[in-house]
């Protein structure tokens, strides 16, 4: 098969994902102008959502600056030609929410689940194609399972009558061989298109990507300069360039997602999307890569370090969603501390926790 | 006095653990469990000397001593049986999401509801998190609540996988109307881990006044109320305030009557609905 005829789909998550690298506080005038500069660039589907998707904001997960009213309508006036694009996931947002997209100008929505649970999402896959929109069914955490078991997952969003269904490495934890087996799996197993959805906290966003594409995968995610939870999500400007240069075609003007980019994201970044010690741990441990900032300030509230509270989470096998247990985790490890300081008569803030 | 005679509709998971704690209980009597087919449940219940029927509620109808009916069939089938119980007086315990009657929290709210003719049970997640939420609230004004509820997988039956939006709407609804909250939200989260994880809830509360003092009495005077009728049900993390936010984690063991210790949030369903039936039966009994 001559790659030049293998066209890629890009979902843009800079306004999605990359809600999380600035704790939801994106204004109405960035999630306009991202947009807009996406939309010019012909980047097919741009979603935009808080991190967590409709129905987000909360204690749990953080406030958004702007109700999901307020960011879909900001970036519905701004989209001509692509897809607006929001994330759904069920036990947090609700059909309600769904409904309220679809008024704002949504035109496809991904329907997330745990990459066991895709059957809490038949309702909402239901709604979607009943009123009209693209539904994508969204595995998240697959490196937690094995392909048979991520194949059986995505049958089931394909028997609900999704378009495509994708793949998150949503901890951003798999090697290459991890993705062809369950790229690949799914492809042969379904016949509808399969997605690839990348974390960089293994430094891998890319390279899996292109292992995603080359196993059977038609649909990529990526943000602009990489902006997204943990360490970020494959660096869409490179994603193109890569696939270019690789011989794929994805119909998106390459210095146009450039230059928005370098122009309009690189400005509104709280901090670089770099690999630090604890995104790194997320990718090694393999933790939910919004956990990141949330781990942060538990760390620095109960004086513990953030490698000890990550770990824990992972032994513990820890879902997306499940930010409270950070909390939980970091409060239990201060305790835990507390006894082995009286038992010892020993002070280091360090000691008694942190056992691998 | 004589105990209150009891039937269950619908021998299913929840009904047959329901049926274990009735069979406890000082004040109820486990008379009848109604199906619509002849199924484990109804020969678990036959082996254990109950009378069965496999004809519904017809029987349960016929028969003027049962006074108290616990229904764990499902949404539709409890809105046919809401007025015909209520018809022949007796009181229905209502665990399916038709909520046809007022939403009831033993711990909470039993004692202005003892005369309601229809009972519903909130669910798993309510159960465990409206009760804190009123102990913030009747303390420290509780301007928002949001909870965290999280099952392990292997607990949540298809009724929640089909409908998961009916858990956080009604959650969400009881976290103010029986708990006291001006707004509320609540979230779900299925875990498959093996071997399967305790239900753990989070409840986040927003106060109009932070008083740590009496916020950590209330909530362990709460406790000690739940512990009553949920013996597994404990604090993982006690009320920890930050400015006007209250956070506290519990978690619920179940106590393994016929479902899995690890299904603390359907152990806590069936044990709250029995304290229900005990709560009606000792009206009954005028004491």
């Amino acid at each position: 098969m001559s790659k030049a005829n293998q066209s890629i789909r890009l979902v843009d998550t800079s306004l999605r994902d990359g809600s999380h690298a600035v704790s939801h506080q994106f204004t109405t005038r960035e999630i306009a102008t991202v947009a807009a500069g996406l939309d010019k660039a012909g980047v097919p589907f741009i979603e935009v959502s808080h991190g967590d998707g409709l129905g987000g904001s909360s204690i749990n997960y953080g406030r958004s600056r702007l109700t999901d009213e307020e960011m879909l309508s900001a970036a519905s006036a701004a989209i001509n030609r692509g897809s607006l694009t929001v994330l759904l996931i069920p036990g947090i947002g609700t059909q309600e929410d769904l409904e309220m997209a679809l008024n704002c100008g949504a035109k496809a929505v991904r329907v997330a689940t745990h990459v066991t649970e895709a059957d809490i999402a038949e309702q909402h896959i239901g709604l979607a194609k009943k009123m009209g929109m693209t539904a994508f069914g969204f595995l998240m955490m697959v490196h937690m399972r094995p392909p048979e078991v991520v194949v059986e997952q995505a049958k089931l969003f394909e028997s609900y009558g999704a378009d495509a269904v994708y793949l998150a490495d949503s901890a951003g934890a798999m090697l290459p061989e991890d993705v062809r087996a369950r790229v690949g799996a799914v492809v042969n197993a379904l016949s509808i298109p399969v997605g690839y959805h990348a974390h960089a906290n293994l430094g891998l966003a890319i390279a899996n990507s292109l292992a995603a594409v080359e196993s059977g995968a038609s649909f990529l995610d990526g943000t602009c300069r990489g902006i997204g939870a943990g360490a970020g999500n494959a660096q869409l400007e490179v994603l193109i360039g890569v696939l270019e240069k690789a011989g794929y075609r994805t119909d998106v003007d390459f210095f146009a997602v450039m230059d928005v980019a370098e122009d309009i994201v690189g400005p509104l970044m709280h901090r670089p999307q770099e690999i630090r010690n604890a995104s790194l741990i997320l990718g090694y441990s393999g933790v939910y890569s919004s956990f990141l900032l949330h781990t942060y300030r538990a760390a620095e509230k109960y004086r513990l370090n953030p490698r000890d509270i990550l770990i824990e989470l992972g032994r513990r096998e820890m879902v997306g969603g499940q930010e409270d247990m950070i909390i939980s985790v970091a409060y239990e490890l201060s305790q835990q501390r507390e006894v082995s300081k009286n038992e010892a008569g020993y002070s280091d803030a360090r000691s008694g926790h942190g056992k691998v | 006095m004589d105990k209150i005679k009891v039937a269950i509709l619908g021998p299913g998971n929840i009904g047959s653990d329901l049926m274990y704690k009735i069979m406890r209980s000082r004040r109820l009597k486990m008379e009848m469990m109604a199906g619509i087919v002849d199924s484990p449940g109804i020969r678990r219940a036959k082996s254990l000397g109950i009378r069965t029927t496999t004809d519904g509620i017809r029987p349960i109808l016929d028969d003027p001593q049962i006074r108290i009916v616990f229904d764990s069939t499902g949404a539709k089938p409890h809105m046919e049986h809401a007025p015909l119980l209520e018809q022949a007086g007796k009181v229905a315990v209502d665990l399916t999401p038709a909520a046809i009657g007022p939403y009831v929290v033993p711990a909470v709210n039993i004692d202005d509801l003892a005369d309601a003719p229809n009972l519903n049970m909130v669910t798993c997640g309510g159960q465990a998190t409206v009760p804190i939420v009123h102990a913030i609230h009747r303390v420290a004004g509780a301007r928002y609540a949001e909870i965290v509820a999280c099952i392990s997988s292997k607990s949540a039956g298809p009724g929640t996988r089909q409908n998961i939006d009916e858990f956080t709407r009604t959650t969400a609804r009881a976290l103010c109307v029986v708990g006291g909250a001006k707004r509320g939200k609540a979230i779900i989260i299925l875990n498959p881990a093996d071997p399967p994880l305790l239900m753990t809830d989070t409840v986040f509360v927003e106060v109009e006044n932070p008083d740590e003092k009496a916020i950590r009495e209330s909530v362990e005077d709460m406790l000690a109320a739940i512990q009553k009728y949920v013996p597994g049900y404990r604090l993982r993390v006690p009320p920890v305030i930050e400015e006007n936010k209250v956070t506290t984690i519990i978690e619920v063991e179940g106590a393994g009557d016929f479902l899995p210790k690890y299904a603390g949030n359907l152990d806590i369903m069936t044990a709250a609905a029995a304290g229900v039936g005990e709560a009606i039966a000792a009206r009954m009994q005028g004491r």
